[in-house]
């Protein structure tokens, strides 16, 4: 069926949208990290300059390109952002899954209820609900206190600024977006199946672990991929509550482009984070698509 | 309910769960709750104190901000929603390289680091401003950058709810003569009418939420509620901050029950 007028019509105002405000800015980030730093408006060099011959030069440079290759500092916030974002990932999973499964199990009168209760956080602001975590992991702070006054320590720990602090900070904040697609698989999954496997005499455990879950693994892929991706990137977390080693990309790009005003290697950082992504991103999409077809 | 552990291994399932959810709301309690301690200490209680409230609408700085994050989000949530919808609807309808741009598109804008769109934004700002002179860097940067990435939250949403909508009413309509276009406003957009509010107010709340693409794009001046309430809290504790929190978690709290309560009421007296 050929695609009506009116919606080819209508559909050019995302497209064009994207193409100015997404596909073009990528383009730029690209031109703007073959430049270097300068103390003028912008604050980047021109890549092409007139030169006496009346011709145009290519005045590009792959210094900040090099920079990034050459500078530990830059490799070792790549891996700082794949350890917390893997770790954050995992943390993540290990939380949702009995949550999602019991949302999924509850009464039906139970279940929006108990979602509600999981998408609330995330309406209320991200930095405030960082914030809060200060005042929790401090060392005057009230898992401190807390622990001492049950007597199972007795120095308090240092958990703020420390990459333990980030892990926590993060994992609580990307909690939901794991929560969401665990449930939604598991809501779906046929109660028969189930019911099968507790009368062949399979325990409540193994059908969980034997049938449930290979068949929700597209539910936590997809999930995994929604915390992974976010925090690949992630700034305000590390920056609240981590401290000298929980230095990330999303950390690295910000204090380039604010401290050093170096908008070429923040441009170059944040091409690296988009072709790190890349391949997460491509999955997320493939995944969504296969979706598509199941519903 | 016939699958159900037993013993321990359901104790530890159930402590699983609630662990969770507490780990979800602890945080978001003790805020609350400090919000109405006279002592500047977070472990000291000093009595019942709505101190730091009247601090609250006494800091002019704030105010100020807040009310300009509150403009912001109207706008950039109502254009967000007229783009959204546009795409939702490009979404479903249409096939080819066309739909999986925008898919591609839409999809990456979901999950994109804040710092990646933030960073690319204010880069397309800053050529556009040389090439033609506008929009600067100031509040209308960071409504454009809202809008951007608000509508891809909202086309999720009314695509959702395209796809659940029965297409042979609007079918009917156009066999009974409207134009394409009439039978898409007259028909199909009073059918997702619940899928735009709530698309607008994910777009609202997303933007009175961001932090980091408003500190790219913004300029001198032009400091949103986010950012004044990040300078206050890098400088230490601030119990004011724990009063606007309270505040900004009832208003929300409020706006998900009535919600709840009017799509019940609707459903009612739809019969």
């Amino acid at each position: 069926m050929k695609t009506p007028a009116f919606v080819r019509g209508v559909a050019l105002l995302p497209l064009g949208w994207m193409s100015v405000f997404l596909l073009l800015p990528v383009a730029i980030l690209l031109r703007v990290s073959l430049a270097e730093p300068r103390f003028e408006q912008p604050p980047y060099t021109d890549l092409f300059a007139l030169a006496e011959s009346g011709r145009w030069a290519f005045e590009g440079t792959l210094q900040a390109w090099r920079w990034l290759l050459e500078d530990p500092t830059y490799r070792d916030a790549l891996l700082g952002s794949l350890t917390m974002a893997s770790l954050t990932t995992m943390g993540c999973l290990l939380l949702a899954l009995p949550m999602a499964w019991a949302i999924a199990r509850a009464p039906m009168s139970w279940r929006t209820p108990l979602l509600l209760a999981v998408i609330l956080p995330f309406w209320t602001s991200f930095l405030i609900r960082v914030y809060a975590w200060i005042g929790l992991l401090k060392p005057e702070g009230l898992i401190n206190a807390a622990l001492m006054a049950t007597g199972l320590i007795e120095q308090p720990l240092l958990i703020l600024h420390s990459n333990a602090a980030v892990l926590i900070g993060m994992t609580y904040a990307y909690l939901p977006f794991m929560i969401l697609p665990l449930y939604a698989t598991f809501s779906r999954l046929d109660e028969d199946q189930l019911q099968a496997a507790a009368d062949l005499g399979a325990t409540p455990w193994q059908t969980f672990w034997r049938i449930s879950l290979p068949l929700a693994w597209p539910g936590a892929l997809a999930g995994c991929l929604l915390v992974f991706i976010p925090a690949m990137g992630e700034f305000v977390v590390p920056d609240l509550l981590g401290g000298p080693e929980s230095y990330m990309l999303g950390t690295a790009l910000w204090n380039e482009f604010f401290r050093n005003a170096d908008w070429p290697t923040a441009s170059a950082l944040a091409l690296t984070m988009l072709v790190v992504l890349l391949a997460p991103l491509a999955l997320l999409q493939r995944l969504q698509r296969r979706d598509e077809v199941v519903s | 309910m016939t699958v159900r552990a037993r013993g321990p291994a359901r104790f530890g399932f159930v402590t699983a769960v609630c662990f969770g959810y507490a780990f979800l709301y602890v945080p978001i309690v003790l805020l609350v709750l400090y919000s109405f301690n006279d002592s500047r200490l977070v472990t000291v209680w000093g009595g019942f104190s709505t101190r730091w409230y009247v601090a609250l609408f006494e800091n002019e700085t704030l105010l100020r901000a807040a009310l300009r994050s509150l403009q912001v989000a109207v706008i950039s949530a109502s254009l967000a929603t007229v783009v959204g919808l546009a795409a939702g609807l490009a979404l479903v309808r249409l096939s080819g390289i066309r739909r999986a741009l925008l898919m591609a598109c839409f999809g990456s804008l979901l999950v994109m680091p804040d710092v990646l769109i933030g960073l690319s934004m204010l880069l397309l700002f800053v050529n556009l401003d040389q090439l033609v002179g506008w929009p600067g860097r100031g509040l209308t940067t960071v409504a454009l950058a809202h809008l951007t990435f608000a509508s891809a939250y909202v086309a999720v949403v009314v695509r959702a709810r395209l796809l659940q909508a029965d297409a042979s009413i609007e079918e009917a309509a156009r066999d009974l003569g409207a134009r394409p276009g009439q039978a898409f406003w007259l028909v199909t957009v009073p059918l997702i009418r619940p899928a735009l509010i709530s698309g607008w107010l994910l777009a609202f709340t997303l933007s009175l939420d961001d932090l980091v693409v408003a500190s790219f794009v913004s300029g001198p001046g032009s400091s949103t509620l986010p950012m004044v309430i990040y300078s206050s809290v890098r400088l230490g504790v601030t119990p004011e901050v724990n009063a606007l929190a309270t505040l900004l978690i009832l208003a929300v709290t409020l706006g998900i029950i009535s919600a709840g309560l009017i799509n019940r009421w609707v459903r009612r007296s739809e019969g």
